[in-house]
């Protein structure tokens, strides 16, 4: 029961991308097409899990027993930088067309604040190593549906008339912000 | 004269977060209150200097194929220096800002610079155009952040200005309200700018 609250909390009251603001510039960035914005998501996915896992263990098996915390963000940025890199090459060597399909999008993760974001939560919140894993597939799934939601709206400015100052980011912004206006809908349901 | 051009660029033609769109998490979670953007803004500026001189002075040594990781750990390095004066010196602020702070690592406008300019150009330029890139990025969330303030809660830097019979917009204060001024006023601003190129003409 506990576990389900964290769940519905984290997909969708607390959506890190609506609700938390994290991993705002790959989501306005690879929008714009379903098929982009689905690589996307399954590269976040299984980054934001893999490196909360982690960075969880880093901080409760080495940095507190070195009385390092105050090294956190320093040594999490460089698990997740090599992380990302070693899945990178691992993927290239055995699995090839997961490859092909994550490739590109597998670089831009290391600067999204979403999966440095997520890693620092957990810490942040003392969640124990089941609440953690819990979290972090349930925020990254939130991430997912809110991408792949939007890249549906995005489509379809394709074909819409919008004022020209209005187009691009700008438009994105607002229509982000009525998604973000829906979401919201969801509070008190926990 | 190099050198006012490379510090005026960050105000108009390479305004972070307007007119480059990177850096927007921290522009959208911080800006429920103008002080709030001023300490980001200022905690980022700091970084972003820092960065671009190390990185600066170190350009001819970095190997160019892990340059990136090089950048990561300088950054790094300035963010946990920002982070232990903040609980220092600002502790309240530190405490508004959450973990926005830890997460100046990954702001991409230092990345950027530090990729874009500071790893081709010397010293001198180099902290200026992090202090111009810093100090328009600043300004343009303390903007925000008054906007937001002004019209969500009726104050500006906390103190009471619209008067106790003005009805707060809560909305504005709220995640959507972020989403919603800042594309209202990146619309604003192509729009001014597109007149201006039509009266140049």
């Amino acid at each position: 029961m506990e576990y389900l609250v964290l769940v519905i909390s984290a997909v969708l009251v607390q959506n890190i991308l609506l609700a938390q603001y994290l991993g705002n510039c790959p989501f306005l960035g690879v929008s714009k097409q379903m098929e982009t914005a689905l690589g996307m998501s399954g590269a976040v996915i299984f980054v934001i899990t893999l490196a909360s896992v982690i960075t969880w263990m880093i901080y409760w098996w080495v940095l507190i027993p070195l009385h390092l915390e105050y090294l956190q963000t320093i040594a999490f940025i460089l698990v997740i930088a090599s992380l990302v890199q070693f899945i990178e090459i691992f993927m290239k060597k055995t699995m090839e067309p997961l490859y092909r399909a994550l490739g590109i999008f597998l670089p831009l993760i290391t600067t999204n604040c979403a999966v440095l974001g997520v890693a620092l939560l957990c810490i942040k919140n003392d969640y124990s190593f089941g609440e953690m894993l819990v979290f972090s597939i349930s925020s990254s799934v939130g991430y997912a549906l809110a991408l792949i939601l939007f890249a549906g709206l995005r489509e379809r400015f394709a074909i819409s008339r919008i004022p020209e100052p209005l187009q691009g980011t700008a438009i994105g912004l607002v229509t982000a912000g009525l998604m973000s206006l829906a979401f919201l809908g969801f509070t008190g349901m926990t | 004269m190099r050198i006012i051009r490379e510090f005026t660029k960050g105000f108009t033609t390479e305004l972070t977060p307007f007119r480059l769109v990177l850096g927007l998490c921290p522009t959208l979670a911080v800006t429920t209150q103008a002080d709030n953007g001023l300490g980001m803004g200022l905690a980022t500026t700091f970084v972003l200097v820092c960065s671009n001189v190390l990185v600066s002075l170190l350009r001819h040594i970095i190997p160019q194929k892990v340059r990136i990781a090089c950048f990561i750990v300088m950054i790094a390095t300035f963010v946990v220096a920002v982070e232990l004066l903040m609980q220092a010196f600002f502790y309240p602020l530190y405490q508004r800002l959450g973990i926005f702070v830890p997460l100046i690592v990954v702001n991409c406008i230092i990345l950027g610079r530090a990729e874009a300019f500071a790893s081709k150009n010397p010293v001198m330029y180099s902290a200026v155009d992090g202090l111009g890139i810093g100090l328009g990025f600043t300004l343009s969330l303390t903007v925000l952040g008054g906007i937001r303030e002004l019209l969500g809660t009726g104050a500006l830097f906390g103190h009471p200005l619209l008067g106790a019979s003005f009805e707060p917009f809560g909305f504005m204060i709220k995640a959507p309200g972020a989403f919603v001024t800042l594309g209202i006023l990146l619309f604003l601003m192509n729009l001014l700018t597109s007149l201006g190129r039509k009266r140049a003409h």
